[in-house]
Formats: C-alpha cells, sequence, structure tokens
C-alpha cells in the first residue's frame, strides 16, 4: 500500500491519539514552562516575572533540602535493589527447587500500589520502632531507611524478573568454554556473565533511578514528610509548593521545570555511561 | 546452536516450523545446562530463599491479622495475635466500607482502569502502526514527542493538566480515560512502533493485492499479528493506571468520585486521627482482588514485564 493512500486515514489512525497526546501532554507541558516564568493562582491571572520564580526557588531551605535527601536516596536505592535484584536472579537461574514459587512471592510486591505500601510498611515500622518508644516521623533517618526498605520490598521482583531474563540469554557454551579455560565462578560471573547481561543492567539501573526520583505516593503515605518536611522528596516538595502555599504556584511550576531537567540529564548520562558499556553479540 | 536468533522474538509470535525449532531447542538447552549442575548447595539454598519468601509475606499477613484486631490495640500491638478482647471479627470490615465508599470506589477504578487499557491498546496500536508506515516528518515528530514524554516526571504537568481537564470537563470517571490516553501514549506508541518496524511489509502488501484497503488491513492483518506487544502494554499499562493516586486524585471531581487510592488516602487525610482498624481492612480489600488475578495470570504478569522492558 502507498504511504499516500495511508496518509488519506489519518483521522482513523492516529488523530484520536494525537488529540489525547495534545490533551494530556503536549498542552500542559508547554503551559507549564511558559506558567514557569509567571506569578499566578490560576492559570488565567498569570502575570510574567522573568526569573524570579527560579531565584525565589533558591532560597528555599526545604528545596534544597529536598534535593538533597532525594540524591541521597536515589544513589542508596539504586544500589540496594539492582545488588539484591541481581543476586536473586543469580540464584534463581541455577535450578533449584522451588524457584518458580519464589518468583511468583518476589513480584508480588510490585503490583500493590505505592499508598497501600506506605501504609502498610507504615504500620510494620512504627511497631518495630515502638519497642524503642519511637516512630517513623521522630527523625528523618527513619523516614529514610523505611523508604528504602519499602522501595526493596517493592522494586527488588521487578528488577529480578528482568535481570533473569538476561541471565538466561547467555549462551552456556560460552559459560562452558570460560570453565574448561579454568576460570573459577567469580571470573565467571565478572568477566562473561555480568559483560553480557549489561544490556539488563542499563534498564534496571535506568528504572530505579526515575523511579526513585519520581518516587511520591509512598513518600506521602509513609510519612507525608514529617518531621516538619525533613522527609519530603523533590516530587511531595513540588506538589506541597503548588497546594499547600497560596501564592507559591509559579515557585512551584519553576521547581518541576528544574526537576525535569535533573531526570531528564540524568537518564541520559547514565544511559549513555552504561550503553557504553554493553557488549556485541 | 551456532545459528543466531534475533532476540525480538518471543513466545506466542508465529515462526516458520525450523525457527521455531531452534528457539525451542534454545529454551531446552539454557534450561538443562542449570538444571544438569545442580549445586551441592542447591537444598541450602531452597531453605534460604523459602525463609526470604516467608519474610516477604508477612508484611501482607500482618495487616490481614490486624485487620480483624481492634482499632486501639493495632498502633501498640501490631505484631500480636488478635485473641479476646482484641478480636472484633468483621467490624472493620463493615466500618471501612462504609466510611469511604469503597464499593463505589471499586468500581470507579474498574472503569477507569478497564475503559483507559483498552482504549489505549485501540487507539495506541493504531498510531504506532501508521508512524511506521507513513514515515513523515510529522509522524517521527510525535514518536519522538512520545518518547519524551516517558522521561518527564509527572510533577512537571500536575497543575496545568489539572487545570487543563477541569476547562475540558474531564473530571469524571469517562473523561479521565482520555488524560490517561494522552498521558499513556508514550510507553504504548512507542513499544507499538517498535513492534510494527518488525512486520515484513511483503504481508500486508499481500492483503492489498487481494483488495483490502487499510482499515481492513489493519484489523484483518496486522492487529492479530500484534496481540503479543498488546498484552504487554496492557498489563503495564493497567497496572500503573489501577495504582496511580495523585492523576485521579488532580483530575477526577473528588467529592462525587473517587477511586481505590484516592478514598484510602481520603480515610487518613479526612479525618483528624486515623482509625486504624478501617485502615487495615480497607488496605486487605484493595490487595485482594490484585493477588487473586495475579494469582490466575501471572505468567502473562511476568512475561509482559520483561517483554516491555527489554524494549523500552
Amino acid at each position: 500500500m502507498s504511504k499516500k493512500e495511508l496518509r488519506i486515514y489519518f483521522p482513523l489512525f492516529a488523530m484520536p491519539t494525537f488529540i489525547a497526546f495534545m490533551i494530556g501532554f503536549i498542552v500542559p507541558f508547554g503551559l507549564g514552562i511558559y506558567l514557569s516564568f509567571c506569578k499566578f493562582t490560576t492559570v488565567n491571572d498569570a502575570v510574567p516575572v522573568g526569573l524570579k520564580n527560579y531565584t525565589d526557588m533558591f532560597n528555599d531551605t526545604d528545596f534544597k533540602h529536598a534535593l538533597w535527601y532525594t540524591a541521597l536516596f536515589a544513589v542508596v536505592s539504586v544500589i540496594t535493589i539492582n545488588f539484591f535484584g541481581f543476586a536473586i536472579a543469580m540464584l534463581l537461574t541455577k535450578g533449584i527447587r522451588g524457584t518458580n514459587i519464589f518468583r511468583t512471592v518476589f513480584f508480588m510486591p510490585n503490583l500493590i500500589g505505592g499508598i497501600v505500601l506506605g501504609y502498610i510498611w507504615q504500620l510494620i515500622l512504627n511497631g518495630i520502632l515502638a519497642q524503642f518508644d519511637l516512630t517513623l516521623t521522630f527523625n528523618e533517618v527513619y523516614g529514610f531507611w523505611g523508604l528504602i526498605i519499602l522501595m526493596n520490598w517493592q522494586q527488588i521482583g521487578y528488577m529480578m524478573i528482568i535481570y533473569i531474563a538476561g541471565i538466561q540469554n547467555v549462551p552456556p557454551d560460552l559459560i562452558e568454554a570460560a570453565k574448561i579455560d579454568g576460570a573459577t565462578g567469580r571470573q565467571v560471573l565478572g568477566h562473561v556473565i555480568l559483560p553480557m547481561v549489561m544490556p539488563s543492567i542499563t534498564i534496571c539501573t535506568f528504572l530505579t533511578l526515575t523511579n526513585s526520583f519520581k518516587l511520591f505516593d509512598q513518600n506521602l503515605a509513609l510519612t507525608n514528610g514529617l518531621p516538619s518536611n525533613r522527609s519530603e522528596l523533590l516530587a511531595l516538595n513540588i506538589y506541597n509548593t503548588f497546594y499547600g502555599r497560596v501564592g507559591f504556584e509559579g515557585v512551584g511550576q519553576a521547581k518541576a521545570v528544574v526537576f525535569s531537567l535533573i531526570v531528564g540529564a540524568l537518564a541520559i548520562v547514565q544511559l549513555v555511561a552504561t550503553h557504553r558499556k554493553e557488549v556485541q553479540q | 546452536m551456532a545459528k543466531y536468533i534475533p532476540e525480538t522474538i518471543q513466545k506466542g509470535d508465529l515462526l516458520p516450523p525450523d525457527v521455531q525449532a531452534l528457539v525451542d531447542q534454545k529454551a531446552k538447552k539454557s534450561a538443562y545446562s542449570y538444571n544438569a549442575r545442580r549445586s551441592p548447595y542447591s537444598m541450602l539454598w531452597t531453605v534460604i530463599l523459602s525463609i526470604v519468601s516467608v519474610i516477604y509475606i508477612v508484611p501482607v499477613l500482618l495487616v490481614l491479622i490486624n485487620s480483624f484486631k481492634k482499632k486501639a490495640y493495632i498502633s501498640r500491638n501490631p505484631f500480636n495475635i488478635p485473641t479476646g478482647k482484641m478480636f472484633v471479627g468483621l467490624e472493620n470490615y463493615a466500618n471501612g466500607i462504609e466510611k469511604i465508599g469503597f464499593f463505589s470506589a471499586f468500581l470507579n477504578s474498574i472503569i477507569i482502569t478497564v475503559g483507559s487499557v483498552i482504549v489505549i491498546i485501540l487507539c495506541c496500536s493504531m498510531a504506532g502502526w501508521y508512524i511506521t508506515r507513513v514515515n513523515s516528518i510529522f509522524t517521527k515528530c510525535f514518536y519522538y514527542l512520545c518518547v519524551f514524554s516517558m522521561i518527564v516526571p509527572f510533577q512537571m504537568v500536575m497543575y496545568t493538566l489539572a487545570k487543563t481537564s477541569d476547562a475540558l470537563h474531564l473530571g469524571n470517571p469517562w473523561g479521565i480515560i482520555v488524560v490517561y490516553l494522552g498521558f499513556g501514549a508514550g510507553l504504548a506508541v512507542f513499544m507499538f512502533c517498535g513492534f510494527a518496524k518488525s512486520i515484513p511489509l511483503e504481508i500486508e502488501e499481500a492483503a492489498m493485492i487481494d483488495g483490502c484497503n487499510p482499515v481492513q488491513t489493519y484489523f484483518q492483518v496486522v492487529m492479530p499479528i500484534l496481540k503479543p506487544t498488546a498484552i504487554s502494554v496492557a498489563i503495564l499499562e493497567a497496572m500503573w493506571i489501577w495504582n496511580d493516586y495523585l492523576l485521579p486524585s488532580l483530575v477526577l471531581d473528588k467529592t462525587k468520585y473517587k477511586t481505590i487510592p484516592i478514598a484510602i488516602q481520603y480515610l487518613k487525610g479526612g479525618y483528624g486521627s486515623v482509625d486504624m482498624g478501617a485502615m487495615m481492612a480497607m488496605l486487605v480489600l484493595a490487595i485482594l482482588p490484585i493477588i487473586i488475578f495475579y494469582a490466575f495470570s501471572q505468567k502473562y504478569i511476568i512475561d509482559g514485564v520483561v517483554a516491555g522492558a527489554v524494549k523500552g
């Protein structure tokens, strides 16, 4: 079929998605960039104020705290989730009895939503801390590790599934050849398996990194930023700027723009960095 | 085994018999080679992983146990089995269901999730195919914008999206489907384009020669081939939409419509002190349908996630 003939069918094939995409993404995105340079309380009363929102943003100590808190959280959660996910994936590709059941169990928390997860772990962690007369919101450190535990519980299974697929894709002859050449188990892992599963590592670090930066529901349900915004991640900080303080909508939008730039830049840097390490099969 | 099998081949794809045999052989061989060398520690690992699995399930069980406990005891002794005066039967459930209107929230969640997933699959598979086949500057731009939209955090469009959908009166379970189609289009179009590229043009040309117009070609020839991708997309989008809290809480008219995550958050936000009993009961009711669904379709879910990740 010629392209021209198909092109006439635009209204049927692509129009619905295109219009919805305009409503759901393009228009809000463009409007968002414009509004980040305005002062407003509703969209209609926007007055351009130049870069004032951006300078105000960096005078906000809560925002700066949230920035560091999120960065630290992302680093710790990316490392722990990928480490445990990969380790369990290695074990579950060894043909251990019960592999399928373990896989099913470890994946299960992924299907539970962030809000529900947050309240489940609030119950457990508060229950444990209560033994020492503490609560989760006593100190930002408890909130931090609470979120790390929660995210590990939720995401290890997802990453494990991806790693299992990657490990099973390593040709068995390659491992056999390495063993015949006298490689130890550790050498096989480091020099054969790891380079071969690099594509999976790229995907998993990308997913964990962006997920940790965008984390909102879990943060809201587990600590809601308590004590006094100290356990606030970036996404929650932006939400609270929009809906918690009247007159700060412009600042919130400016924060959101900066937030998007950070996430975009990190995603690109990470993809390029790990992609370079992938070997051609 | 020396023959190269492309990575894009998946279970369920239609393959010529000789290629299918190779794929089967590959799957068998990798399974064997791992099984054949069961390490001497195999039993030990089974035991250790069993213990870890139990620890993994404990949080969910704990919520279940606490949902039968009198609310005053939950915060203080979350780890005790409810006995004697602690046990309240189904009181928490009755309480919670009434407080948050659980059943209407459940119905809204079902309408929104099922409706959005069907609309996304139908519209985005058509758009993905159209984009790949027409391949003009416009469709290329559309494609890259979709990819771009996958990285942008929701907070970026949160406020303006809420205002836009307000202006267009999309604040009901049917209107929000349009918003989900727009915001979910990124992933879906990306995945459908990736797969549509690998469909040989000859198949469609043959259909055209046999007298199909593009609409018939799409629905009778292309759509069945896209089925494995459609299942992956459906699973990924459903997992996201069912659990989504922020988007519906901003777009929906919350006084009239709640989804399950909104209803649960409302339990905390709407009252001064949280009724822990009702909270536990509602958490159980929120988890239960997911676990039942998972038990019946876990193979599809896990395969869908893998396929989605490999292409994403």
